[in-house]
């Protein structure tokens, strides 16, 4: 008998004034899984992530996260962003959004912000608690960068980093919130294929760590490397599910993605 | 011809700027008497320091764009101004924080009463652009009200002292926790607003406020202000007018250490830390499990909290307040120290506190330039150096463990 | 009874005159502020002194043209001219010293490159002119026909109105029917794409500010006459109210910075009058912040909903 899946979206609908960007879209993913959701431009993937992580409020459906061995369900919907995160919930972004002006470490450090506490006394004072979790924040931040190929550059600018090593820092940023499932925004915008080919590594190698994957991608290889389910929308709809395999001599996909009938 | 391109083009804006500033600057009307004086040497003046003016800076674009981006050391030293570099060599940068205080406490044995005076105005300013850096600098929050929050430090002593008889040592802490109650107050109603719209709201508070303190004259005594506030005691010994004056420098010396101890404290901070994260980006900073509203509250409060704690020296100082002191001018001083220093940057602050209060007392003969030199920085610093004078430094931090590059497969 | 009835329809009457006067002349700012706004998404804080400048450069002429005996026509005509001429010079050099630069900046910089000319502006003025309140010679006389009215309407009221009414139908024409004023609604929705399609982004948005300052100028003119005084600080709080009105509007749209206006100039009119004048300005900005707070978009304008 299956668990119960980690996330459980059903009917989730968002408008934005007379446009259905989303239109009553069922998704789910179970623990230990990468799921890819893919689909042409402009079907509605990021609108999607965003609804997911508390950007926009879905105007209609539910989302419903279970955190892997728990019971208690909790639903997102109308959660703000943060408390999304607290959940358990990470994301990247399809625009990088780094923090350009801090250094390559302390983005990562922030992404342990909320597994953390100090607060105002525990800055000016820099008591004994403060600085066991300060040095925690920091190990826990060199050990992410040691996963994502990035600890050498750990007090270079993020600025300062090529587009490759900014995409896998958002990545090691997200990882720091310690969530149990993690949203990739096109992680491989961009990137050429040996840079790919490293993700393709990365992504499988945060799998085997105990999280499970939702990803929106373009690149159709990494895409079919990767997932173990694959999700395809359009116009804000699920037109297909299923096995890499299944999906990839799917008619409905190839009509979606090519705009013609295979044997037209 | 480069240079024949660039004076021509210089002589061309000189003569337009003759042209735009004719009738202010050349006429010169007595309406009363009934005469014109034509004054006609402002424009040569005026003609031959736009030349000038341009030239410089065309020639200081070209060479910016001539130098080289320099590379970046293997060992990750921190490269860049020699400011920099002093500070981040730990000994070099003890030896100058001692010379400095040293400096510091003699400076009344050598200057006179006024001088001292003087310094005690600049050293309320570096805290006064310290707190406003934690809401500007570091969380990204153009507050233009910043004054409101000045007025209510000064305005609580003056009243509780009246009314109640209360002391300096006591308001101290009323202060500053009424005003930290102000911002966050204040901060409530502008959390979802964006960066300008946010910057109008917290002007129309400071306006508000002043003019509530102008007109409520059964409450703060209206347009004429509260007098005869008592200068800060020091366990009840009387002292005199010069003894008071050096009194202050001393108290303002130990607020700045204070300060500077604390805003240090806070910048590598996790707090600290979500500031710039929510300066950088609100989104992101939201997507990573920061509480963007209570990061912005706690901003404010804490950044009014300083402008607080001043205000009530501020009216001990001058022992005399009145609504016309709390202008959207101030905030707007404040604010170019900010900028000018550099948004985040402790010692850029300082430095830009130092320079413009203290660089209007020693060039006497410019002084009526004050004001048009201010918002002149204001412009110069967006377009040519936004980073302000000392850029920011992150601090860096080690680990244990050793780490290389990833071995190419 | 009834004469008290008259008295009172009458001071309801001058009040309500007196609002709409202050609110042609708000629009006349306001315009400014939402056209600057609607093409590069700036709070032009220096539009005030703008305005203000306009007023100056009014009284420096006409009092100069008075003294050397010139007539009364020639005098309103020249200095208005001049008002204008100088307010959009003025207007056009500010965006290209403090704005254009900043144009791809974070959004914060403009802003505070603004409060920086505004700043600027005004000890500019001071230092160059004076301190002092100087009065404005009377350029609108009393109209023998207004007689009547002339307790609750004056012919300065009335020139104002006349004024302002010409001069936004003017505008409207300009802005729906002439190839500037379309590429002025074209950059100010999509600048990427009015650049593709060959409009010179650039010198629009020139002749965006100044047009806003022709304008600001034409009222400094008219409210100096009017009140009989100016001085170099009547930019900052005209500024702050007009931004208000436009605000109020809907920023970024035309017929919004009149409408707010209008509603700001008439309501600010029957509060003091009615009320109590003190807390006047208060008002204003306790408007302002309450706009910005719960409906930034204004009455006529559009709420954005940001993308992700």
């Amino acid at each position: 008998m299956m668990a119960t899946p980690i996330l459980q979206i059903s009917g989730l609908t968002m408008d934005f004034g007379g446009i259905r960007a989303l239109n009553r879209l069922d998704l789910d993913v179970h623990a230990g899984e990468i799921v890819a959701l893919i689909g042409p431009n402009g079907a509605g993937k990021t609108t999607f992530f965003n609804c997911l992580t508390g950007i926009y409020t879905p105007t209609a459906g539910e989302i419903l996260l279970t955190p892997p061995g728990n019971s208690k369900s909790i639903s997102l919907k109308g959660l703000k962003p943060n408390h999304v995160t607290e959940k358990g919930l990470a994301r990247t972004f399809q625009n990088i959004r780094l923090f350009s002006q801090m250094t390559v470490l302390e983005n990562v450090m922030i992404g342990q912000h909320c597994r953390t506490k100090a607060f105002i006394l525990g800055a000016i004072l820099r008591n004994a608690a403060t600085r066991r979790e300060e040095r925690q924040i920091v190990e826990k931040s060199y050990a992410i960068l040691d996963k994502v190929g990035l600890a050498h550059l750990a007090n270079e600018f993020a600025r300062n980093l090529p587009y490759g090593a900014q995409r896998r820092l958002e990545i090691a940023r997200a990882l720091a919130t310690e969530p149990f499932l993690l949203l990739l925004d096109e992680p491989a915008a961009g990137m050429n294929p040996q840079e790919t080919q490293e993700l393709d590594r990365l992504i499988k190698e945060i799998s085997t760590d105990g999280h499970s994957i939702l990803l929106i991608e373009h690149d159709m290889k990494l895409v079919m490397s990767l997932s173990d389910r694959i999700f395809v929308m359009d116009y804000g709809k699920k037109i297909a599910q299923g096995k890499p395999a299944e999906i990839r001599s799917n008619p409905a996909v190839i009509k979606a993605y090519l705009g013609e009938d295979v044997d037209a | 011809m480069f240079y024949l391109n660039e004076i021509k083009r210089a002589f061309l804006t000189s003569l337009w700027f003759v042209f735009l500033t004719f009738p202010i600057v050349v006429i010169k009307v007595d309406p009363i008497e009934r005469i014109v004086r034509w004054r006609w040497e402002n424009s040569l003046y005026m003609a031959g320091g736009i030349f000038v003016v341009y030239l410089l800076v065309k020639f200081f674009i070209h060479r910016k764009s001539q130098a080289v981006e320099p590379e970046v050391d293997r060992d990750n030293e921190v490269k860049g101004s020699f400011i920099h570099r002093i500070l981040a060599n730990p000994k070099q940068r003890n030896v100058l924080i001692v010379v400095l205080l040293f400096a510091a406490l003699a400076f009344p044995q050598f200057s006179s009463s006024y001088q001292t005076n003087v310094m005690s105005t600049a050293l309320m300013y570096v805290v006064l652009g310290l707190g406003l850096n934690i809401v500007v600098g570091m969380a990204g929050l153009l507050d233009l009200g910043y004054v409101a929050f000045y007025a209510v430090g000064a305005y609580s002593y003056a009243l509780l002292n009246h009314h109640f008889d209360l002391g300096f040592w006591a308001v101290l802490p009323i202060g500053g926790g009424l005003a930290a109650l102000f911002g966050i107050l204040l901060g409530f109603p502008v959390l979802r607003l964006r960066g300008d719209y946010l910057a109008i709201v917290t002007l129309g508070f400071g306006e508000i406020i002043r003019l509530i303190l102008e007109n409520w004259s059964e409450f703060s005594k209206g347009p004429s202000g509260i007098s005869n506030i008592p200068r800060p005691g020091l366990f009840g010994i009387e002292l005199s007018l010069k003894g008071e004056i050096i009194y202050l420098y001393y108290l303002m010396i130990l607020f700045v250490i204070v300060t500077i101890f604390i805003v240090n404290r806070l910048q590598d901070s996790r707090l600290g830390r979500a500031w710039i994260a929510l300066r950088e980006d609100e989104i992101a900073c939201q997507a990573m499990g920061i509480d963007k509203r209570k990061t912005k509250l706690v901003a404010f409060a804490l950044g009014a909290f300083w402008a607080g704690i001043i205000g009530v020296v501020f009216a001990a100082k001058t022992t005399f307040i009145n609504p016309a002191s709390f202008t959207f001018l101030e905030s707007a001083i404040i604010l170019a120290i900010v900028v000018l220093g550099g948004m985040g940057s402790i010692v850029g602050v300082i430095l830009g506190a130092l320079i413009l209060i203290l660089l209007p007392e020693y060039l006497r003969a410019l002084s009526e330039y004050r004001m048009l030199a201010f918002g002149a920085i204001l412009v110069a610093m967006m377009v040519f150096r936004p980073q302000g004078l000392i850029s920011n430094i992150r601090r860096t931090y080690h680990s244990d463990k050793k780490f290389h590059p990833p071995t190419q497969q | 009874m009834l004469q008290f009835f008259f008295i009172k329809m009458d001071y309801f009457v001058e009040l309500f005159f007196g609002g709409i006067t202050r609110g042609a002349i708000y629009a006349l700012i306001a315009l400014g502020y939402t056209m600057v706004y609607g093409i590069i998404g700036l709070i032009n804080f220096a539009h005030g002194e703008i305005y203000m400048i306009g007023a100056f450069t009014a009284f420096i002429v006409a009092t100069v043209l008075s003294i050397y005996g010139f007539p009364l026509l020639a005098i309103v005509i020249l200095a208005g001219f001049a008002a204008v001429i100088w307010s959009s010079a003025y207007g056009y050099t500010v965006e290209r010293i403090a704005y254009k630069p900043l144009r791809h900046a974070p959004r914060l910089s403009p802003l505070i490159s603004a409060i920086g000319m505004s700043i600027f502006l005004q000890n500019y003025v001071l230092l160059a002119q004076t301190s002092d309140f100087l009065p404005f010679p009377e350029l609108i006389p009393e109209f023998p026909f207004m007689e009547p009215v002339a307790h609750v309407v004056g012919s300065s009221d009335l020139m104002i109105l006349i004024t302002t009414a010409i001069i936004m139908l003017i505008l409207t024409v300009v802005i729906k029917f002439t190839r500037v004023g379309k590429a002025m609604r074209a950059t100010a929705q999509d600048r990427t794409m009015a650049m593709l399609v060959g409009i010179n982004v650039n010198r629009i948005i020139s002749a965006t500010f100044i047009i806003g300052s022709a304008l600001a100028a034409v009222g400094g003119l008219l409210i100096a006459s009017h009140i009989g005084q100016i001085n170099f600080y009547i930019g900052f709080l005209a500024g702050i109210k007009a931004f208000t009105a436009a605000v109020l509007g809907g920023i970024g749209s035309i017929p919004g910075a009149v409408l707010g206006s209008l509603i700001l100039g008439l309501t600010e009119s029957f509060a003091t009058g009615y009320v109590s004048s003190d807390y006047e300005d208060v008002f204003a900005f306790s408007l302002l912040v309450l706009i910005l707070i719960f409906k930034p978009s204004g009455l006529l304008g559009k709420a954005e909903t940001k993308k992700v």
